[in-house]
């Protein structure tokens, strides 16, 4: 009895297991095959361009004020603690490098997964559920090529200019508390987050983890809803694991990249 | 059965010898199915719904590959087309899917101007003047601004279909085109099949399970049922038919070889009538 239990539990393990592998597998060669397919997103630009508006403008309003919130909030409590070290004037370091280092990254990764990459992923999966994806592929077309490719590249292109601006309402927004509400004095915030912050070294790191961020949540949005089962349920369940994986990953990569990049420097 | 049949005719188009398909080879689809579409007719497939006619259509579009049998569609063994063969071949048909499937972030003439955009490298004043001769053709071109979302079923059958015929197809599939539609929609449908069939000198296959209604357009009919052609003939053939399945479905009786209940236990048992 306790042996038939532990065998079923085992299987029932085993069989997730695999098929997590499985899916995983498949996964991959949706990216690959993406990527060969990806000539008439690149040759045909305004189809790219559509989606950049979707994906990248039309989340602009959440990310800019989503940015300044945290900018701001990160200068009351950056202040908080600088001044009882007398060291207030470096808030425009702090500001400036948690944001390019780490928050406009991650923070607008997040963001972006739950605006963009959940839209995404119900666009593509009603797109099958109503056999558009179908239509297409009778009629000759290609639904990876004209469909998933665009949306794939809009996200991409679209993710590291919204973590940036992230970074920038971000430093707005610390600015306004800092030196217009709590009384900072402007040029020491200004100039010491010119010398401290590094070209190479944060903002082109934070960079690198946008773009990073950009590819991984919409290869995820994209291939949940082109992998959808087509009914409500199955868009609805697409959706929510986009979201939830995609976060995720987020996270977890900032964890590696953070190692990668910054263990072993002084800076 | 009927005697007179079209099969295994030169001038067919589509030609399906002994196919057999299944998801399950222990449960298959289709068994040994043989049927033949003769060039420049309209041909329909009927059955109950799951009886294997959507799958047969599937076989046809080269989305399933046969895994006994043959398939020959337009002059090519669908099972030995690779991706580019397939979409070649696809380039010559049509079809027309259940609910329209327009694209609903495109207006009513992107819709029928997709086709063309990928395909044909044409002049903008070409496009508009093919798009608007296609919306004519179904009577809707004074709703090429329109977009998907402010279509009725019908007229939204109607946007499809003239999609479908945008590239003058050779062969055209409807996937049960009746399905929904208003007694209006529904004649138009009917005689917009029947006339563009005409007047493309185009090829059209019916997938329905509105017998009565398709009866009176078709040329042809092959009747499935459980993977199989049970029956085939003209419609007045089939509306004539003995085969008691046909009958039972032709004339929509209750009563059958198709039970009104599904299979279940013995109803006392699942009333516990036994236990009080």
């Amino acid at each position: 009895m306790l042996i038939g239990t532990l065998r079923a539990r085992l299987e029932r393990l085993g069989g997730t297991v695999t098929s997590s592998i499985w899916r995983l597998g498949f996964a991959s060669r949706f990216l690959f095959y993406l990527a060969v397919h990806s000539g008439t997103a690149l040759r045909r630009f305004r189809l790219t361009i559509a989606q950049i508006y979707f994906a990248g403008v039309l989340s602009l309003v959440i990310i800019l004020v989503s940015g300044l919130f945290v900018g701001m909030v990160l200068a009351l409590q950056g202040y908080e603690t600088l001044q009882r070290f007398g060291a207030s004037e470096s808030l425009g370091v702090l500001v400036a490098l948690s944001l390019v280092r780490e928050l406009g990254p991650v923070v607008a990764g997040l963001l972006f997964a739950s605006r963009a990459g959940s839209a995404i992923t119900a666009e593509i999966g009603l797109m099958k559920a109503t056999e558009q994806i179908s239509a297409m592929e009778m009629m000759a077309v290609d639904p990876i090529a004209r469909v998933v490719a665009p949306r794939f590249w809009g996200g991409v292109i679209s993710m590291p200019l919204l973590a940036a601006l992230f970074s920038a309402a971000g430093i707005f927004g610390g600015y306004l508390v800092g030196v217009q509400l709590i009384g900072v004095d402007p040029g020491a915030f200004w100039s010491q987050m010119q010398a401290a912050v590094d070209w190479n070294h944060d903002i082109m790191n934070g960079v690198i983890k946008s773009v990073v961020f950009g590819v991984a949540v919409t290869w995820i949005a994209v291939f949940e809803g082109y992998d959808a089962p087509p009914t409500a349920e199955g868009v609805s369940r697409a959706t929510t694991r986009t979201v939830v994986t995609s976060s995720l990953a987020i996270l977890a990569l900032d964890f590696v990249l953070t190692a990668l990049m910054f263990t072993g420097g002084n800076h | 059965m009927p005697q007179s049949s079209p099969a295994s005719d030169l001038s067919s188009i589509v030609e399906i010898r002994n196919v057999s398909f299944g998801y399950d080879p222990a449960r298959p689809v289709l068994r040994d199915i043989s049927l033949a579409i003769p060039r420049g007719s309209v041909v329909g497939i009927m059955g109950q719904s799951g009886c294997g006619k959507t799958t047969t259509l599937r076989v046809i579009m080269g989305a399933y590959r046969p895994s006994a049998g043959s398939a020959s569609v337009l002059g090519h063994d669908v099972a030995t087309l690779d991706g580019d063969g397939l979409y070649a071949m696809r380039r010559k048909m049509g079809m027309l899917f259940q609910f329209g499937a327009l694209f609903t972030d495109l207006s009513v003439f992107e819709n029928v101007a997709f086709p063309l955009r990928e395909h044909l490298d044409l002049p903008e004043e070409l496009v508009q003047d093919l798009v608007m001769m296609k919306l004519h053709a179904v009577g809707l071109r004074g709703a090429a601004h329109l977009m998907p979302t402010e279509l009725s079923g019908g007229m939204a059958r109607r946007v499809a279909l003239a999609r479908s015929i945008a590239l003058d197809p050779q062969l055209m599939l409807y996937d049960e085109p009746f399905t929904g539609l208003d007694p209006i929609s529904f004649g138009v449908i009917v005689r917009l099949i029947r006339e563009l069939n005409d007047s493309l000198g185009a090829t059209s296959v019916i997938v329905t399970h509105d017998v009565q209604e398709a009866l009176d357009v078709v040329d042809y009919v092959y009747f499935m049922a459980d993977g199989k052609v049970i029956a085939k003939g003209s419609p007045d053939e089939i509306r004539g038919s003995a085969e008691p399945f046909v009958n039972q479905f032709v004339n929509g009786k209750i009563e059958g070889p198709v039970p009104f209940h599904y299979p279940a236990p013995a109803y006392g048992a699942d009333l516990e009538l036994a236990a009080s």
